[in-house]
């Protein structure tokens, strides 16, 4: 892979991977750290194969329009069937040598005002916005902070809160804290039977909550993270089914059921008009959350 | 320290959670009473060190006396995902309130600032590190619905380490909800204006923080999305010491201006007065003290959902029958 723009972080990448084959040996165990150890495995389909398989006439767009290229999301104009969509993934990188190109899935500022650049695009000819989220959370690092990583996020956020035009979101491995949500404010979001999708990875929660990350496992469960768990709390809106052994076994297999579900979902938003698809989806975000009223009148 | 817990905090951090209480600046070490802090509305007279503000003196130091109206605070915490790790979420919801005097991490209401009616909402970062959970989620939107009611400028005074952790990815989607209900203010024309203080970070930051029409900011305040500590740990750079600071986020062009605590009123104002020239104010004198929501179990999205129906209806129409449950802080 040629040298990509905006990366200037082998040292340390080098030094993450290190450290990640270290705590590898360190993992707990557990039923949901089984689901964290499939939606993390290295064999898992990621966007560029759902992209393969799904979707025909794939032209991929580079570029933020304003500093950089971020190779950790790639996205680009497609069709599923005959019908042409944006479509805007997450990429991890299937080998260790394109894990660092594309910073592990870890997207800086440039990676989501890239995206927000593709929705924007989508509007205006009307496309419906397919995305892909796979993603440890968004790159923490001093420069993804100068360019305003978190200003990126939100204005994402914004941007994907706007559109007119149908969104569908898929978790497909790892959804990782706002990094994730990001590419996932949307129509309709599914999520993989293995995929997680959590506010913190359980790393970090048992490192603050439990002081210890060896704590992980339980952390991962009290986080609720499982595709199960988030379709109980209606904070996505279906599951969908890996083949037996999981995604990691059957890229093809699974790569179908995902362009059903995807086709699926954009025929339920088709229906309504453009401005009941915004309405709904903010009265969605809108309607999130647990708590109690005393005085409601009931 | 134990207590209050915050995503992506920095151990540097702590000198924000100490503010005050041992009676000496946690910069400079000049002595301070609680009489001294209260009258300099904690900034140390020696240093400038601005130190974190409890969110009843936040709201004292910029409403009007005797203006303050609160909403949404009957909104309480249930713990959803029945949370324990050393200690049960529950557990640390009734230490926090029967310890701080505050029911949450975010109080809203409404009030006069110098004479302008504005819907404003303060943070506090003492109640578990002020982490946006679903209550500072549905408080806010709720303010917001109530802003957009009454017309009136949005003013937040942020202070969080992110998430609230302890309720999982409910937490996560309250950055969705708040960016949301922020863009029906928008839709409405109504301003909005964020004070980012000492330590704003995490999903606080990537959310309505930094959608705000104008961004200010506390001197000294820790900006960022990922807090140093997990920065060094995760990729072992070395960070400069003003790393986040409200200075280096001013450089990098990511907040409006840095304004001193005791000119932060006066400033506000100004802003509104300047805004107010464009005329998004229907100029009525504040005067409603009835919650943001309609009653029997209405949602925040029906009241977006009537703000827009009843757009240029009289006042009456959207606010209902007057239910005048207001507490003062």
């Amino acid at each position: 892979m040629p040298a990509l723009p905006g990366i200037g972080y082998s040292e340390e990448m080098n030094r993450i991977q290190r450290r990640l084959d270290v705590l590898a040996l360190q993992e707990p165990a557990g039923e949901v750290w089984g689901t964290v150890e499939a939606a993390r495995h290295r064999d898992r389909p990621q966007s560029l194969d759902y992209i393969e398989h799904i979707f025909t006439d794939f032209v991929e767009l580079h570029g933020d329009r304003l500093s950089g290229d971020d190779p950790a999301i790639v996205g680009g104009l497609a069709s599923v069937d005959d019908t042409p969509v944006v479509v805007i993934g997450q990429q991890k990188g299937r080998d260790f040598k394109e894990r660092q190109a594309r910073n592990f899935g870890m997207s800086g500022p440039d990676g989501y005002r890239k995206a927000q650049r593709l929705a924007v695009m989508a509007e205006k000819f009307k496309l419906p916005v397919v995305t892909l989220v796979d993603t440890p959370g968004a790159y923490p690092g001093a420069a993804a902070e100068r360019k305003g990583q978190a200003a990126a996020i939100a204005s994402t956020l914004r941007t994907f809160a706007r559109l007119k035009v149908c969104t569908v979101a898929v978790i497909i491995g790892e959804g990782g804290s706002g990094g994730a949500l990001a590419l996932a404010l949307c129509d309709r979001v599914y999520m993989l039977e293995n995929s997680t999708y959590s506010v913190i990875t359980p790393e970090g929660c048992a490192a603050i909550l439990w002081r210890d990350v060896g704590q992980a496992g339980q952390a991962a469960e009290a986080l609720k993270i499982t595709a199960h768990d988030l379709l109980d709390l209606e904070v996505i809106d279906g599951v969908v089914l890996e083949p037996r052994r999981g995604a990691h076994k059957h890229h093809r297999a699974m790569a179908r059921r995902v362009e059903r579900q995807i086709k699926r979902g954009l025929e339920e938003v088709r229906e309504l008009t453009p401005e009941a698809r915004v309405r709904e989806r903010r009265q969605k975000y809108l309607a999130m959350g647990r708590y109690s009223d005393s005085a409601v009148i009931s | 320290m134990t207590k209050y817990i915050g995503v992506n905090m920095s151990s540097s951090d702590s000198r924000a959670i100490r503010g005050g209480a041992e009676g000496q600046c946690v910069r400079c070490d000049t002595l301070l009473s609680e009489e001294d802090l209260l009258e300099t509305l904690r900034v140390c007279p020696a240093c400038n060190y601005h130190f974190p503000v409890p969110s009843p003196e936040r709201i004292s130091q910029l409403a009007d006396e005797g203006s303050w109206r609160e909403v949404g605070s009957d909104v309480r915490s249930v713990d959803p995902l029945h949370f324990f790790d050393t200690q049960s979420y529950a557990d640390r919801l009734t230490d926090a309130r029967s310890e701080l005097g505050v029911t949450e991490a975010f109080t809203g209401g409404c009030c006069l600032l110098s004479g302008h009616p504005v819907a404003l909402g303060v943070m506090d970062f003492r109640f578990l590190g002020g982490s946006m959970g679903s209550v500072v989620g549905e408080r806010f939107s709720r303010l917001t619905v109530r802003a957009c009611q009454d017309r009136l400028p949005l003013v937040i005074v942020t202070a969080s380490g992110g998430a609230r952790m302890q309720e999982g990815i409910l937490s996560l989607m309250q950055m969705a909800k708040t960016v949301v209900a922020l863009e029906q203010l928008a839709d409405e024309g109504l301003p909005s204006i964020t004070v980012l203080t000492d330590p704003t970070t995490g999903g606080v930051l990537a959310s309505f923080s930094t959608l705000a029409d104008i961004i200010l900011a506390e001197p000294g305040a820790l900006l960022c999305f990922a807090g140093p500590r997990v920065i060094e740990q995760t990729t072992r750079e070395k960070l400069p010491p003003d790393f986040g600071s409200a200075e280096m986020n001013l450089e990098s062009g990511q907040v409006d201006a840095i304004v001193h605590r005791h000119e932060l009123k006066e400033r506000i104002q100004r802003l509104l007065a300047l805004l107010k020239g464009g005329e998004f104010s229907t100029n009525e004198p504040f005067q409603s003290d009835t919650e943001g929501l309609p009653r029997r179990g209405g949602s925040v999205g029906q009241a977006f959902e009537r703000v827009k129906k009843f757009a240029g209806a009289p006042r009456d129409w959207l606010l209902g029958r007057d239910e005048s449950d207001t507490e003062a802080p």
